[in-house]
C-alpha cells in the first residue's frame, strides 16, 4: 500500500492536469477538498460544486450522465466522500454509463474534519471494488507518468464507468470557495447547457 | 365516497393511470428500490422505451441521481417504500438547498393492517421526517386520488420548482399476504 504520507502527486497539481483539456466535460465535485481543487483550477460554467449531501456526487454525476449522453462527465471526489457511496457504485456498475468517469483523490484520510484515517488508510482498495461491480477500468494511479496515461485514456471513448484512484498527498491547502449558494450555480450550469432555469 | 365513487375506484387501474401521468409529463427517468405496491409502476416504466430505470442499492442514491439528471434538462420519479425514507434524509438537503424539482412516490406501511411491527416505526414517522428536511407531502389514499395528486405534483415540481413526495396510503394498496 502506498502511504499517502510520501505520496507524490498532489492534489491541486493532479486536478489542474486532469482538467486542462476538458473541451466539453462536465464536472461534478465532491464537497470539501475536491470542490475547491477544481474551482482552484479555473471556474466554470459546467462544474457543479457539492458543498453537502456526502455520497452524492458520483450519484449526481451518474444522473447527469444518463440525462446527457453525448457528453463525458466527470466527478473528483475525495476518499470519505466515495466510500460513503459504495452501493452507488454498484448502481452505476450495473446501469454501464459509458461516458462516465470518477476520479477518487485519495489522500486516505478526513482531511476537512482533523485528518483522521479513512477506511483506505486502513487497506480498503476502491479500485478492486470498481473492478468487481462493472466498471470498465479500474485503476490506482501513484506516479505522475500513471496520471500522464490515465488522462491519455480517459480521453478516449469506453464501453463502461471507470473508476481512477489517485493516491495524493495529505496535506490541507488554502481554501479556493466557489460559490455556496446551490441555485445560482444550478442556474449557471443549466444556461451552460442550454436549458432554462425550469 | 359513495357509490358510483367507489364504483370508479375499483375500475381505476391506478398504476397505469399513473404511467400515463409520466408520460404526458415527459418523464424520462425513474429510479426505484422495489416495493410490492410499486411492481406494476416499475413494469410498465421499465418496458417503456422513453423512461430510463434505475434500480437502486438505497433510496438516497435516487435523490442525487434525480438532481444530476435535472442539471442536465431530464425530468425524473423515484419509487420508494415509506422505510426507504428514512434513507434520504441528509441527501434531500441537495434537491431542497439547490431548489431542484423532486417527485417522490412512496408506498406506505405501518399504517393500515401492518403485520410486522417492524414497519411502524418508520412508517409513522416518514411524512414528519419528510416535512422536517422541506419536502411537501401530500397523501392520497383512493386510486382516484393517487392520479390527481401525482398529476398535479408533476406540475408543482417540473415547473415549480418544488420537491414533493406523494404519500400512497396503505390502506389503498391492500392487506400484505403471509
Amino acid at each position: 500500500m502506498v502511504t499517502t504520507m510520501s505520496a507524490v502527486l498532489e492534489r491541486r497539481d493532479a486536478v489542474a492536469r486532469l482538467l486542462a483539456d476538458r473541451a466539453d466535460d462536465l464536472v461534478v465535485t465532491g464537497l470539501g477538498s475536491p470542490t475547491y481543487d477544481v474551482h482552484a483550477a479555473g471556474d466554470h460554467d459546467g462544474n457543479y460544486y457539492l458543498w453537502g449531501a456526502m455520497g452524492g456526487a458520483s450519484m449526481v454525476g451518474f444522473g447527469l450522465a444518463q440525462a446527457q449522453p453525448g457528453r463525458r462527465v466527470l466527478v473528483i471526489t475525495g476518499d470519505g466522500e466515495q466510500l460513503m457511496a459504495l452501493g452507488g457504485l454498484a448502481t452505476i456498475g450495473a446501469a454501464r454509463p459509458t461516458n462516465l468517469d470518477i476520479v477518487v483523490l485519495d489522500n486516505e484520510h478526513y482531511g476537512e474534519t482533523g485528518m483522521q484515517t479513512s477506511h483506505t488508510g486502513l487497506g480498503i482498495d476502491l479500485a478492486a471494488i470498481g473492478s468487481a461491480i462493472g466498471f470498465a477500468d479500474s485503476r490506482v494511479v501513484t506516479t505522475h507518468d500513471e496520471l500522464a496515461r490515465l488522462i491519455s485514456d480517459h480521453a478516449a471513448p469506453s464501453e463502461g464507468p471507470r473508476l481512477a484512484v489517485l493516491k495524493i498527498r495529505a496535506e490541507n491547502l488554502p481554501r479556493s470557495m466557489p460559490p455556496r449558494d446551490a441555485v445560482l450555480i444550478k442556474n449557471r450550469f443549466r444556461a451552460h447547457l442550454g436549458l432554462h432555469p425550469n | 365516497m359513495n357509490v358510483d365513487e367507489l364504483e370508479r375506484a375499483v375500475e381505476i387501474d391506478w398504476p397505469a393511470e399513473l404511467h400515463e401521468v409520466f408520460r404526458r409529463a415527459a418523464v424520462g427517468l425513474v429510479c426505484y428500490v422495489p416495493d410490492a405496491g410499486h411492481t406494476a409502476l416499475i413494469n410498465l416504466c421499465t418496458a417503456d422505451e422513453d423512461i430510463v430505470t434505475n434500480v437502486l442499492t438505497t433510496e438516497e442514491e435516487g435523490i442525487a441521481i434525480s438532481t444530476g439528471a435535472w442539471l442536465g434538462g431530464t425530468r425524473s420519479a423515484i419509487l420508494m417504500q415509506s422505510s426507504g425514507v428514512g434513507n434520504c434524509i441528509n441527501m434531500l438537503s441537495l434537491p431542497v438547498i439547490a431548489r431542484v424539482p423532486l417527485l417522490m412516490l412512496v408506498t406506505m406501511r405501518g399504517e393500515w393492517a401492518e403485520f410486522n411491527p417492524w414497519q411502524n416505526p418508520m412508517g409513522q414517522a416518514t411524512q414528519a421526517s419528510l416535512e422536517a428536511i422541506g419536502v411537501t407531502v401530500m397523501r392520497a389514499d383512493t386510486a382516484t386520488d393517487v392520479v390527481e395528486t401525482v398529476e398535479q405534483a408533476t406540475t408543482m415540481a417540473y415547473h415549480g420548482d418544488q420537491q414533493i413526495a406523494v404519500l400512497i396510503g396503505q390502506r389503498l394498496l391492500g392487506k400484505k399476504k403471509w
